[in-house]
């Protein structure tokens, strides 16, 4: 039993990982929180199962919603970071408020607000290992959260993108003077913000066979707690404390009853804000940078 | 005699008025809280509980309510300190959602189904309360506090070096605006007769925080301004019914780009209220 | 009050010492202020000048050594407590608060002594000694013309002495002025100087950092210097204008 709830965490903890980077990408480089992010994973959702029920194949409905999101990403950083980047950074945080208002408002306009529901299970199919079972789909996703991690570790590790990312996140006015477009470098974010919550947005729907314009407030807002767990500035924080969390929130379901769960989580996060402010990964509590 | 339909819409300005004061004292300070819906509730449940299980009159409960929700939002107010900006943002986001949670989980008070049994309260109870602490807010806008809350919010450092006791004056204002927050609670509680934690989520602290940032964050007034705003418009554009929400999202973006301070600032308020050019 | 009280220093540095992540900002330094006295300290970039302000005004903390003042040991306090005992600064970067007004800003630095919930109510009514304070300081500083305009919107000389007047509102024992004339032209800095003669004429002690020689000597009865946070000379001013170790850092500094 215990085991299998393991495996349930995990999965959620796959989900949240992607969140909580994609939340970490824009407020590890940029500072800001990028509170939109919580219905573009939302939102990502919707495209992803509208894919799904057009009849077109998991794959592509993933990439379906990460494409879908990071349009919309574009549009956020266009209107809603662009203006507001000398700023205090509460701004701008605002702003993307509104954005994530603007979205929820279109999805519940859009798709209705009752749950949206797949007549039959994208990827039918369980494993049964011993005394735990892991379904097609739980595995699908956290198949697909690694693939898109590594791709992720490979283009910030790897490629002269990356490479400008992270000098942008080290020291945002030496970056422009070595010559990178800090202009460009923060759109990247957040297209690839955006299509990393989309992502999972499209994963957690298909998981769940059911999709509401909510989720973004029910889950993706507690990626944020991830993000902080694993420590804001360090975007591999993610890795490891999208799983404890999800773990944890499984936990408590399991054995305390679903309603306490987010008392849980937010309590984790408030207790690395006030005693590990730099999260689980992070260095030294000095090496904040100026983002505090 | 005015419509039920009307007067349901009035006091929810009222309380939205309140609701949005709590925002904008602690903002004053600089401090932005996400999460003053956790005060709102805790205000509701308290003062339900006194008037409901332990038959105590209204306003005495509100106002022990009131002085509870204080008194947490002290104790919020200290880990507080140690956070600014958007990690305080999050840290109040975080307590918002734990309150709601713990009250999904409060049994004795019905937990996710709710609570009921509170007798409905007038408008005027409401605006009274509502009236009072607008007042009050303008009052103690004009002291020597609010200067010093001002100065704490702008350079906290400089602040400390004038002799300012900067910790009191952000734990304070912490403190007051859990107080006002909380006797929005209450009395949303007896307006609507029914209360539960979904009531009291993170959808409602930024419905603070937008009259706020909408109606004026630099003056109490600001807070009603913003509260009919977000009220009242709806009513006035129709066609918008649905996209309401779309509508006031819009509305905050473009008044972050093009007047961040809100509608009514100082300057707009002294051309109104003394009729003298600023 | 016999008369040894009287040479009891008002601020006493000793022992001071600070260290940030490796590098001796200050090592060992002491000093003294008198009452009544102007003292300057000087030195090269880098020497330490600000940090021993931030020390006094506590700031930054001490790594070591102690802070007295008026014989009590103020190296813990908080900076607001050192304030309202009586030491206030200003700053080398004009740091007033944006959107206030020279009369908020005089307000702002009233002492804080009395009934302390006279600071809710309004001030019109509920302080008129406040009132009658920030008029004063107004009518001394000349900024009778500028009492309703924003401070951050002036000139920057005009900064200055708003800062200046902010500083000397709650009638300090110790006035520390960071830099008063920097950025200042000849006829400006010369105000200051005036003002500041003023003060000292009316028993304000003073402790001041500046670049400008001139200035400096023109003003001080004692001067310290310090050089990569030691304490290399002090003494009057003619003393320091002939001693070898002080010419040594200022111009061996030149190549």
């Amino acid at each position: 039993m215990l085991l299998q709830q393991l495996v349930n965490g995990l999965t959620l903890g796959a989900v949240y990982t992607l969140i909580a980077l994609s939340f970490s990408l824009v407020m590890g480089i940029l500072g800001v929180l990028n509170l939109a992010i919580a219905e573009l994973f939302m939102l990502g959702g919707y495209f992803g199962f509208a894919a799904i029920m057009a009849g077109l194949p998991l794959p592509v409905a993933l990439l379906a919603g990460m494409g879908g999101a990071g349009l919309v990403a574009i549009v956020i950083e266009k209107i809603g970071y662009q203006p507001f980047r000398d700023a205090p950074l509460v701004t701008p945080m605002l702003s993307t408020l509104g954005f994530s208002i603007i979205l929820q408002n279109v999805a519940t306009n859009v798709w209705g607000s009752d749950p949206l529901q797949l007549s039959d299970e994208v990827l039918a199919g369980r494993f049964t290992f011993g005394p735990i079972s892991i379904s097609a789909m739980q595995l699908a996703v956290m198949g697909a959260t690694a693939v898109l991690v590594a791709l992720l570790a490979f283009v910030v590790q790897r490629t002269p993108t990356g490479r400008a990312l992270r000098a942008v996140a080290e020291n945002r006015d030496v970056a422009r003077l070595l010559g990178v477009s800090a202009g460009r470098v923060t759109l990247l974010a957040f297209v690839l913000s955006g299509a990393l919550a989309g992502a999972a947005g499209v994963l957690i729907g298909l998981h769940y066979a059911a999709i509401t314009p909510y989720i973004g407030m029910e889950i993706g807002l507690k990626a944020i707690a991830v993000m902080v767990v694993g420590g804001t500035t360090r975007i591999w924080g993610a890795l490891i404390a999208g799983p404890l969390i999800g773990v944890a929130e499984v936990m408590t379901i399991a054995y305390g009853g679903s309603q306490i769960r987010d008392f849980v989580v937010y309590g984790f996060m408030i207790a690395i804000l006030l005693l590990r402010p730099q999260g689980i990964l992070g260095g030294s509590r000095y090496d904040q940078g100026q983002r505090v | 005699m005015m419509s039920t339909y009307y007067a349901g819409l009035l006091a929810d300005v009222g309380i939205l008025l309140l609701g949005a004061l709590s925002v904008y004292v602690t903002l004053a300070t600089g401090q932005l809280s996400l999460g003053n819906a956790g005060f709102m509730g805790i205000g509701a449940y308290l003062t339900s509980y006194l008037t409901v299980t332990a038959g105590i009159p209204l306003t005495p409960a509100l106002a022990t309510a009131a002085v509870a929700s204080g008194v947490i939002g002290v104790f919020v107010g200290f880990p507080a300190l140690r956070l600014k900006g958007i990690y305080l943002a999050m840290a109040t986001l975080g307590f918002g959602e734990m309150v709601r949670s713990f009250l999904l989980n409060l049994d004795a008070m019905g937990g996710s189904g709710g609570f009921h049994g509170m007798h409905h309260i007038s408008n005027d109870y409401i605006w009274s309360w509502a009236v009072a602490i607008l007042l009050l807010v303008m009052i103690l806008e004009r002291s020597q506090v609010w200067l010093e809350m001002r100065a704490v919010c702008h350079d906290e450092t400089a602040a400390e070096l004038v002799g300012l006791d900067t910790t009191t004056i952000k734990v304070g204002a912490f403190g007051f605006a859990a107080a006002i927050a909380a006797i929005a609670g209450g009395l949303f509680a007896h307006h609507h007769v029914y209360i539960e934690p979904g009531n009291f989520n993170f959808e409602r602290s930024i419905d603070f925080v937008l009259a706020v940032i909408l109606g004026g964050s630099t003056v109490g007034p600001g807070a009603l301004v913003g509260a009919l705003l977000l009220v009242m418009l709806p009513e006035y554009l129709r066609f918008l019914a649905e996209w309401r929400f779309a509508a006031f999202g819009t509305l905050l973006i473009a008044m972050l780009l093009v007047r961040r301070q809100g509608i009514l600032d100082r300057s707009l308020f002294r051309v109104f209220a003394f009729r003298r050019p600023a | 009050m016999s008369g040894c009280a009287r040479h009891e220093p008002l601020l006493a540095l000793s022992g001071v010492t600070r260290t940030f992540g490796g590098v001796r900002a200050l090592s060992d330094v002491a000093l003294e202020v008198l009452s009544g006295q102007v003292v300057g300290i000087i030195g090269p970039n880098g020497a330490g000048k600000t940090t021993t302000f931030n020390i006094i005004t506590g700031a930054y903390s001490a790594g070591k050594g102690t802070v007295l003042l008026q014989g009590n040991n103020i190296t813990a306090w908080a900076s607001h407590q050192i304030v309202r005992a009586g030491i206030s600064r200003t700053f080398q970067n004009i740091r007033l608060f944006a959107d206030m007004t020279v009369w908020e800003h005089l307000l702002l630095a009233q002492p804080h002594d009395g009934f302390p919930l006279r600071r809710l109510l309004p001030a019109r009514w509920a302080n008129p000694a406040a009132l009658r304070r920030a008029r004063e300081v107004i009518e001394f500083f000349e900024l009778g013309d500028v009492t309703d305009r924003i401070a951050r919107s002036l000139p920057y000389g005009m900064q200055r002495r708003v800062e200046l007047a902010r500083a000397v509102t709650a009638r300090p024992k110790l006035l520390l002025l960071d830099e008063p004339v920097a950025g200042m032209n000849h006829h400006e800095a010369d105000d200051i100087r005036q003002m500041i003669l003023r003060l000292r004429g009316d028993g304000m002690s003073i402790l001041l950092i500046d670049h400008d020689m001139p200035f400096v000597m023109g003003l001080c009865d004692q001067l310290y210097v310090l050089d990569f946070g030691v304490m290399i000379a002090k003494g009057r001013p003619d003393q320091i204008r002939t001693n070898p170790a002080v010419l040594d850092a200022y111009l061996g500094r030149v190549a």
